[in-house]
């Protein structure tokens, strides 16, 4: 009724102003057109439809363009340094026993202590045990058998037999040579004499080998090699001797020495090393290779924190070592896949990743879609029922009225929010597929919001009623359902335009604001309001404000795109309000 | 007018009737309800029960061993007279619990609403008066945002700038951690600055509709023929604004006003959640998803009441402030 008031007043002043061209009578005639032209004068409404166009393009283009997925999830390679394994300069010594032979525990603390107090023999329990010094690092432990005495006055040697081993001309040689040397003993066929001094005389005696003291460390090179006791004792006299090859169990090795270590090979194979440091792998189930040993070797010697390794597939690892006194910690750069969570905003995620490592601007583009759906969903679904309850209500009156009247009460007392908690809680106990509650959502939302529709309509319809124009649909015989709902309902569409607009955002709002409590849309389907649901982690909501400050922001400007426009309409349909 | 009122009782006590059975029905169909939790929670410690022996033995002490509407006829015959049983969650009857939680929402919800009043009208009136200009256009854009913000997001934008980037207010709760070693005045002064973020938020969020809808009725008001013969008898603008403007806008303001006070107590559910402070929202809140049903039922009931009373007292507001009306 006010559209054509305005009308008259709008023709009577384009009237005084200049003559009714045609332009000017399709522009006056049209209501519709009216309304189009008061609604886009209002800059407001004008905001609100940009907003809601640019959110439709962002949620159902932009999910489209985004190069991601919803549900895709981003991994990321982390390094972390393990402790991999430790080094240390060995000081321990290690002992070979000969064959058949037991060097007692007790005798081996004796032997430390002879060592440290730098003296020759010791004795342990009756037992006196002669300490040969082949290295540093290695002692050969003996049991002495005198066999005979030398005399030397004024050049002049005499041996004295007093065992049952013969002076050769071969042992009186190298007897001499290890004098003239300096030496403490000599070996002769294998056998090694010891030379003892006892006033004027020197007391060569039989060295009968107790045990091998070392503080080197045998490697192997596979898992399985096990050395034996005989392997080591000769390995160990081969390097003290310098020798390039030795005899053990019948088989010949040959060695090679570098550094403080020494390398063993077997008919032209590595087999084993020793070496004065002891490197040991901190977890059971990995056997470090000689290479690699040997190659932290060097980098130990050479000070280097730091350490590339070449495996055996070729890979370069890297290490980190870290000395702490005498020991040496091996770390390694492991690189595990972890999920990108949290990443701040870059070009590649223009809105950062969130917790389950998914991006956020793709995510804010598929919750806009389905907050947008399910705002339309649920107000077709609203404004159908309330038409048709308002419609039936207001037309019919009387017990019917009473009736739908009664039923709008009813809904409109029981608080919604506490329902929705409550059937919220029911879907969860459920354990609904998420995919299935969206779709339960919006009739529960559209259930809980007609009636709000249907008392306008009725309100609308009863003044209508009783106007001239339903008397003559009444006169002409038409329909009762054609009566409603072509000439009743249509008069309520203004009402109803607006309604459903400013519908629209609250549902939005109901929405988000459900799946903030996580009660509406669930993971792993976006949804604006469980974007936002981040923040009841208080860590998230200090430290990562690309995730929950942008969704919400578009919650807020939808819903006021939503709201604009509903204002922007309802001053458009009645212009009475303009002063 | 008594005739009108009577009549109006009556109806919504049918009316709390439906909501309540509604409500009593849903919660019933909960299908693992606090009962069930509380039975398996039991059957697991050492030398218990079975599940099934606790369950029954559980259900018949709840009284929920009885069909649906059985036990909806049980509940509301106590309810009638004021008896709304022992809150499960709380283990405590549920009206003792209400009264020591209520006086937080309505603390929240009086402040609020004082505060939406201050603002709301005057600027809803200021709008109306300069229509069409910048003035009214930043109070309506105003306006919409308080409507259209997420009350969680407000939240905790706010919480955001005041609690952690500026430090001023704790994130959680009602109390801070010397609240036992304050004096009395010590310890109101640490409650009212615990409010003051959740009333900021529910100021925001409700001031925007009291400010439409004053404007609206303003530039009602301001159509009127009245208002014109004011004018025409050559009366000062500030007059015709003050007297008889603003007086007559005041019936449905006053109307709207006096029928939102039962809201006072309903507590802001949201809110309050999100700030922890222990009101009736979040207390239900808590019940709701632990499936209490006294205390839910009694909250919703509740609720239901408060807006039949909204709605009761609107109509009596405007026949007391409308002569008009009367007549009618």
């Amino acid at each position: 009724m006010a559209n054509i008031e305005n009308k008259k007043n709008n023709n009577q002043d384009s009237n005084k102003a200049n003559a009714l061209d045609d332009e000017q009578r399709v522009l006056v005639l049209s209501p519709g057109m009216l309304v189009t032209k008061r609604f886009l004068r209002n800059h407001l409404a004008l905001v609100g439809l940009i907003i809601i166009v640019f959110m439709f393009s962002f949620s159902f283009i932009g999910g489209v363009l985004s190069p991601y997925g919803e549900r895709e999830v981003f991994r990321t390679y982390e390094t972390a340094l393990k402790d991999y394994a430790g080094a240390s300069i060995n000081k321990e010594y290690q002992f070979t026993d000969a064959k058949e032979k037991e060097f007692p525990a007790l005798a081996k603390a004796d032997m430390i202590l002879a060592i440290n107090k730098d003296s020759d023999s010791f004795t342990s329990g009756d037992v006196v045990y002669t300490l040969i010094k082949e290295t540093e690092r290695m002692y050969r432990i003996v049991q002495l058998k005198e066999v005979g005495s030398v005399m030397t006055v004024k050049g002049i040697t005499s041996f004295n037999q007093t065992g049952d081993v013969l002076f050769t001309d071969s042992m009186k040689e190298a007897y001499a040579n290890a004098v003239a040397a300096d030496g403490q003993s000599f070996e002769v066929e294998n056998v090694t004499y010891v030379i003892t001094k006892s006033g004027k005389m020197d007391i060569i005696s039989l060295a009968e080998e107790v045990s091998i003291a070392t503080t080197m460390i045998f490697h192997t090179y596979t898992k399985d090699t096990s050395l034996t006791s005989e392997f080591k004792v000769e390995a160990q006299k081969a390097i003290a001797k310098n020798q390039t090859s030795f005899e053990a169990d019948g088989l010949t090795y040959t060695l090679e020495i570098r550094d403080q270590s020494a390398l063993f090979y077997l008919e032209g194979k590595e087999y084993a090393s020793a070496s004065e440091y002891s490197i040991k792998a901190i977890a059971s189930d990995v056997f470090l290779s000689i290479d690699f040993k040997l190659a932290l070797e060097q980098a130990i010697r050479s000070n280097k924190t730091k350490l590339a390794f070449t495996n055996e597939l070729g890979e370069i690892e890297q290490y980190v070592i870290e000395r702490n006194h005498t020991q040496y910690t091996v770390k390694r750069e492991v690189s595990t896949q972890v999920n990108n969570t949290y990443e701040s905003p870059s070009l590649k995620h223009w809105l950062g990743t969130d917790g389950n490592g998914m991006d956020v601007m793709t995510r804010l583009m598929y919750g806009g879609r389905i907050s947008l759906l399910i705002g339309f969903v649920v107000v077709i679904l609203e404004i159908v029922l309330g038409i048709l309850i308002g419609g039936v209500s207001g037309y019919f009156g009387g017990w019917m009225d009473t009736f739908c009247m009664r039923m709008v009460d009813v809904f409109n007392c029981i608080p919604s929010m506490p329902l929705y908690i409550i059937l919220g809680a029911i879907m969860d106990f459920m354990k609904i597929n998420p995919s299935i509650r969206i779709y339960f959502l919006c009739v529960v939302l559209g259930i809980l919001t007609w009636p709000k529709v249907a008392r306008m309509v009725r309100g609308q319809i009863l003044s209508l009623r009783e106007q001239e124009f339903m008397i003559a649909t009444e006169a002409t015989g038409i329909r009762t359902s054609k009566r409603i709902f072509k000439h009743l309902i249509p008069n309520v569409i203004p009402q109803i335009v607006v309604m459903a607009t400013m519908g629209l955002g609250d549902v939005i709002l109901l929405e988000a604001t459900l799946s903030f409590f996580g009660l509406g849309v669930k993971y792993p389907y976006a949804s604006w309001g469980n974007i936002v649901n981040a923040v009841n982690d208080v860590y998230v909501m200090t430290n990562f404000w690309f995730i929950w400050i942008p969704a919400g922001l578009l919650i807020l400007i939808t819903v006021l795109g939503f709201n604009f426009i509903g204002d922007g309409l309802r001053d458009a349909f009645d212009p009475k309000m303009k002063r | 007018m008594k005739k009108f009122v009577i009549r109006r009782l009556l109806q919504s006590i049918v009316i709390l009737f439906f909501v309540s059975f509604i409500i009593y029905g849903i919660m019933r169909c909960m299908p693992s309800s606090y009962v069930e939790t509380q039975a398996r929670i039991l059957s697991t410690k050492p030398g218990a029960k079975t599940y099934q022996e606790w369950i029954d033995q559980l259900n018949k002490a709840y009284g929920l061993d009885v069909g649906v509407l059985q036990g909806y006829i049980k509940w509301a015959s106590k309810a009638i007279v004021g008896d709304f049983g022992d809150s499960w969650y709380w283990n405590l009857p549920v009206t003792v619990k209400f009264s020591k939680v209520i006086w937080h929402s309505f603390a929240l919800g009086f402040a609020s609403f004082i505060l939406e009043i201050i603002i709301a009208i005057p600027l809803g009136i200021l709008s109306a008066k300069k229509q069409y200009s910048k003035t009214d256009y930043a109070v309506t854009v105003l306006a919409l945002i308080g409507i259209s913000i997420p009350s969680f997001f407000l939240a905790t934008l706010l919480k955001y700038v005041f609690s952690i980037k500026l430090g001023w207010f704790d994130l959680f709760g009602v109390v801070g951690r010397m609240h036992e070693q304050l004096s009395a005045i010590g310890q109101f002064l640490d409650i009212a600055k615990h409010y003051v973020l959740p009333v900021i938020t529910l100021t925001i969020i409700s001031m925007g509709s009291l400010m439409r809808y004053t404007r609206t009725n303003m530039l009602e008001v301001l159509n009127a023929d009245y208002i014109r013969t004011a004018r025409a008898k050559g009366l000062a603008e500030k007059k015709v604004i003050n007297y008889h403007a603003f007086r007559n806008t005041l019936i449905p303001i006053i109307t709207l006003l006096g029928s939102s006070i039962p809201n006072l107590f309903a507590g802001a559910m949201v809110t309050e959640t999100i700030f922890q402070i222990p009101g009736i929202g979040y207390t239900s809140y808590q019940s709701m998803i632990q499936g209490d049903i006294p205390f839910t039922m009694f909250y919703i009931v509740f609720l239901a009441f408060l807006t039949l009373l909204g709605t009761i007292i609107a109509d009596i507001l405007y026949a007391v402030v409308d002569p008009r009306v009367r007549i009618n």
